[in-house]
């Protein structure tokens, strides 16, 4: 019978069986939680019945996602917002760091691909910049810009800007000469040539170094809303911690994988439209 | 005064050892109006460099290329280039490829005069219907070089430069794209100036074909005049009597006489020696004697 699945199917069939599995052995390794009506005075007397910390079974948190996903948008203060607007918040200041980033990334590597000058001016910094965790600018940055919420908006900035300035100026120098040839003598001017001959050339080159920025943002977020505190995913996640919650921990766990694979196949996508074959 | 004409060019590169290294130097020649020119040689002699800076492409190290009176510095729409790789825009569709260059020269035309257009450049040389829509990647290697002649002639340049561009393709595929290239070049006043390896190609398509010496110190040393009556047909000329004593005459040259002429600087104008081959016209017309063929084809 399985010869005559195709190969897609027979992945997801695996897929499931080996989710299937896992979480059977994992809901059978957590001890149950002893009912307090089978304990002995002593054990009772000794705080045994009180209910311990650890490790929830698959199926808790099953009913803890259903809870959060049927009303995701709640807001009951601050200290319990639903995980809607917990992501919302951190989607918002990824957004917004990585858009600013893109805007100034994108123009620039286009310089610096186009001239040896620029590349090489350019280099030393970028050499040096692009290698700093982008936590370590947190400090700097709270301390610059007095603003918690901005300052994890820069750090988002200052983490994608990095592989899409080199991905952008790489591509860009990676252009054919041909290609270029065609413009010059369609005497095209340097902005058609830009628009029209170099970006789509170099896009597929720019969307990876796009792709790759969001995975690095998305990653970083968790880390700077540890940080800065008050709203978001990583903020929500600490949160949980602090209460020794660790149903909603795994939860966001699994939620801001979810949403990082959300955030890259819309790159997947980007890259099919921009993809040509020579 | 020619239409184009090509005065004292020279080209040097640095040899990589302090040294200069001169590839070509004084050339000078001249090209009419409406007439196709091919360019043979041994590579290496500076073909392609002449056709880049005929192009606008490169700068010569000293010469003028002077087109209608005029000099002639950098890349412009009057000089369209056909690339020995086809150079199309692999993003864009063959049909798209072909607008892109009529867009640039023709900005002021409406999208359908400009989509009518490049249409009717690529059904002459054959491509219709849902081909057009296709990209470059899913076209044969004969049907991408016929997108860039399309290309090219769409946009009706004063001189068209053909830098070897049937070099990629397999013999039968670059003899049907040589009838859609003579085809298509019999309709237009089209100046064409083309680099070629093949001596049959040249003689085929070419009112006259330019001989160049092996490099470095190359030059431009013969002009031979295609003494064969259009239009011509690959299966007819060669029956007819210049066409074997043009052959031979091209064949001495490229396997001798192109290596003795090598080498030698030199600082005259070196004007080519032009060279009419013809066996139809009276005796005293001919040229080179020595060199016409005694034999056929073993088959013939």
């Amino acid at each position: 019978m399985m010869g005559t699945l195709s190969e897609n199917r027979r992945a997801a069939l695996l897929s499931v069986s080996m989710l299937v599995i896992g979480l059977l052995i994992w809901e059978a390794a957590i001890p149950a939680q002893q009912a307090a009506g089978e304990l002995t005075e002593y054990e009772l007397l000794t705080g045994g019945g009180a209910p311990k910390a650890g490790v929830p079974p698959p199926s808790e948190i099953f009913t803890k996602a259903w809870e959060e996903l049927s009303n995701p948008f709640y807001d009951a203060g601050p200290n319990d917002k639903g995980i809607g607007i917990q992501i919302g918040y951190s989607i918002y200041r990824v957004l917004s760091g990585y858009f600013m980033a893109a805007a100034i990334a994108i123009p620039l590597g286009f310089l610096i691909g186009m001239s040896a000058v620029a590349y090489k001016a350019f280099n030393p910094f970028i050499q040096v910049l692009r290698p700093i965790s982008p936590l370590a600018w947190m400090p700097l940055a709270l301390f610059i810009i007095q603003d918690s919420e901005l300052s994890a908006i820069f750090v988002i900035f200052i983490c994608s800007i990095w592989p899409m300035l080199i991905n952008t100026a790489f591509g860009v120098a990676g252009v054919r000469k041909d290609w270029i040839n065609v413009a010059r003598t369609h005497e095209l001017g340097a902005m058609r040539t830009a628009f029209t001959v170099i970006l789509p050339a170099a896009a597929p080159t720019i969307i990876t170094g796009m792709r790759i920025s969001i995975g690095i943002a998305w990653l970083v977020i968790v880390a700077a809303e540890m940080l800065v505190g008050g709203t978001g995913i990583g903020y929500y996640v600490w949160n949980e911690w602090n209460n020794l919650d660790l149903t909603s921990v795994i939860f966001s766990i699994l939620m801001i994988g979810v949403v990082g694979m959300v955030l890259d196949s819309i790159f997947t996508l980007a890259q099919r439209a921009v993809a040509y074959a020579e | 005064m020619s239409f184009l004409s090509i005065e004292r060019l020279t080209q040097q590169f640095p040899d990589g050892q302090g040294g200069m290294l001169t590839v070509f130097e004084n050339a000078s020649f001249g090209i009419e109006k409406g007439e196709f020119v091919c360019i043979l040689g041994h590579s290496g002699c500076g073909k392609s460099t002449i056709m880049n800076i005929l192009a606008g492409l490169a700068e010569p190290s000293s010469g003028v290329v002077k087109m209608d009176g005029f000099g002639v510095s950098g890349p412009s729409l009057d000089r369209g280039v056909v690339f020995q790789n086809y150079s199309l825009l692999p993003w864009l569709s063959a049909l798209h490829n072909v607008t892109f260059g009529v867009k640039a020269r023709e900005p002021g035309w409406s999208k359908a005069q400009v989509e009518e257009h490049s249409r009717k450049f690529l059904s002459m040389v054959g491509l219709e219907g849902d081909v057009v829509h296709r990209k470059p990647s899913q076209l044969s290697g004969g049907m991408r070089q016929r997108v860039s002649i399309a290309r090219a002639f769409a946009n009706q340049p004063k001189l068209l430069l053909l830098d070897e561009p049937f070099g990629a393709l397999d013999a039968l595929t670059r003899g049907t794209i040589q009838d859609e290239l003579l085809k298509i070049w019999s309709g237009t006043e089209q100046t064409v100036f083309m680099i070629t390896h093949d001596i049959d190609e040249a003689i085929l398509l070419a009112d006259r074909i330019l001989l160049m010496t092996n490099g470095p110190f190359a030059k431009v040393a013969e002009s031979v005049e295609i003494t064969i009556p259009r239009p011509r047909n690959r299966t007819e000329i060669i029956e007819h009597p210049n066409y074997y004593a043009i052959r031979n005459h091209l064949v001495q040259f490229l396997g001798k006489r192109s290596k003795e002429l090598a080498g030698q600087p030199s600082d005259g104008d070196n004007k080519p020696v032009t060279v009419r081959i013809d066996k139809t016209a009276p005796a005293e017309a001919e040229a080179e004697p020595e060199h016409a063929p005694k034999l056929r084809a073993v088959n013939d």
